[in-house]
């Protein structure tokens, strides 16, 4: 009987394989449990992927402690803080974002201004996009026609976006660039948008175009402050805070920390 | 190359089969051998995730379990952390989504035994714990190993869900996947095409590998 033959050849067969497949999965088990301590986890508005790093680098090496850094859009974290991630402290890119968590009881006390950002227009190699602080080459390129995508963060969730979005309405061009417009989830991802020539041009953080990712990718502009609603970037240790997450939000209020914030491009509060 | 990112990775397939793969086993038996009332419901719920967006498990994981539901609430006043943002949660969003690679798979295994094989196996003597592990099993295993490499490689491909209510954590919650959107928005292309360039390898390994698996099943059954 075929079916019996077949059952016998078999019978030896899974003994090894699963074995094996036990011992993988016992021995990814244990690893899990040999993590031990963990750095702090610290949640940072996007704006803050070239600049932050360099901050926590250099705290680690300064206090021998390090800080984990998770970026994102500063709704986004928000979001993710309020249904309950282990953050210990949130960078935003704005302070209506942290102020909601102070709000709701979250953080240990309001917190204060870290940084203030700056708004870029940016237009990628090869691009019909003139860039200035006015947007005056935006806007004859819209009228004529040449906006196929337009790049900024998404409004909802990006303070970034935000700012991008008054700065067009408050010249006009919202309504016109809006069926052109790629929303990024982060600014982050609206820079990718835009400094791989997928868009023609977009409304970035400065600190983004800085950064070495952007080198000799393509032009820009600083837009003047006065244009927009002010990028004031609020950091709010949240109640869980360990002494090192304590530690760090010290460290960004020094000098040391505010020069490499400034060298990529953020103001710093007097 | 993250290779904490990794080790999550590895871990939660890892994980995701130790607990669905009896699970897994024993359901789509289940659904092979026998009929029942609301077979048909549970065969629809257990397919579900095939054909649902990640975010619609996500969305309800974070309304359920989030630190503003109330058993997210009740889980933070017992002082622990909540399941979203956590690799338990993650495990729990793994196993539920991997449901179908593994339940399809195991049923069609032990569909394709004949009846009268089974109830020889009873008229021998054999109690039903034994037909299952000297009858049943040995011929369904290819099936079984076929769903736990599924599961195994998909587990390693899940984003959406893990984005979602992994939230990015390093070292527990961000996985390979997740690492490469991260190191794309970071601008480090050299990163992320380290990491993309692994997981091509494992799948395409895995499905090699699915694919030997099943025409040997066939050769032996043909």
């Amino acid at each position: 009987m075929p079916g019996e033959t077949s059952a016998a050849a078999g019978t030896r067969r899974p003994a090894p394989a699963i074995g094996v497949f036990v011992a993988v999965a016992l021995w990814c088990a244990v690893a899990a449990r040999v993590g031990g301590q963990q750095a702090p986890t610290v949640a940072a508005a996007a704006s803050l992927n070239p600049a932050l790093p360099e901050v926590a680098e250099r705290f680690a090496r300064t206090r021998g402690t390090k800080v984990q850094l998770v970026f994102g859009a500063s709704g986004t974290l928000t979001r993710q803080i309020q249904d309950g991630a282990p953050f210990e402290m949130f960078l935003a890119a704005d302070e209506e974002f942290p102020n909601r968590l102070t709000a709701a009881g979250l953080t240990r006390d309001p917190g204060v201004v870290y940084a203030i950002g700056r708004l870029v227009i940016f237009s990628p190699a090869g691009s019909a996009l003139s860039t200035d602080a006015r947007l005056d080459g935006l806007a004859r390129l819209v009228k004529t026609g040449g906006v196929t995508r337009f790049a900024i963060a998404n409004p909802e969730v990006a303070p970034y976006g935000r700012a991008a979005e008054a700065l067009l309405r408050a010249r006009g061009l919202w309504d016109a660039l809006r069926p052109t417009l790629v929303l990024g989830d982060s600014i982050t991802q609206a820079a990718q948008f835009a400094a791989t020539g997928n868009a023609v041009g977009g409304l970035l953080a400065y600190s983004l175009v800085l950064s070495p990712g952007f080198a000799n990718r393509g032009t820009y502009a600083l837009i003047p402050q006065s244009d927009h609603p002010p990028l004031r970037q609020r950091m709010v240790l949240l109640k869980r805070a360990s002494p090192t997450a304590t530690q760090f939000y010290d460290y960004l209020q020094t000098a040391a920390a505010r020069a490499i914030l400034q060298r990529h491009g953020f103001a710093v509060p007097q | 190359m993250d290779w904490a990112a990794l080790g999550v990775s590895l871990r939660l397939g890892a994980g995701t089969l130790l607990i669905l793969l009896p699970f897994g086993v024993w359901l789509g038996r289940l659904l092979a051998v026998h009929s029942f009332r609301g077979k048909l419901l549970v065969e629809a719920l257990v397919t579900m995730p095939l054909v649902l967006p990640p975010t619609v498990l996500g969305f309800y994981l974070l309304v359920t379990f989030g630190a503003r539901s109330p058993l997210g609430e009740a889980f933070q006043a017992l002082g622990g952390q909540s399941l979203p943002f956590s690799f338990q949660g993650l495990l729990l969003a793994s196993v539920i989504a991997n449901l179908p690679f593994v339940v399809q798979p195991v049923q069609r295994g032990f569909e394709a035994i004949p009846r009268d094989v089974r109830d020889a196996a009873a008229c021998c003597g054999l109690s039903p714990w034994q037909r299952f592990v000297r009858v049943e099993a040995p011929l369904a295993w290819p099936s079984i190993l076929t769903a736990a490499i599924l599961a195994f490689a998909h587990t390693l491909g899940e984003f959406g869900v893990v984005l979602m209510v992994g939230g990015n954590l390093p070292g527990q919650t961000r996985t390979l996947s997740v690492a490469i959107y991260d190191r794309m928005q970071a601008f480090d292309d050299r990163g992320a095409g380290v990491m993309a360039a692994t997981l091509l390898t494992i799948a395409l390994a895995t499905l090699m590998a699915t694919t030997a698996l099943s025409r040997r099943a066939g050769e032996r059954r043909g």
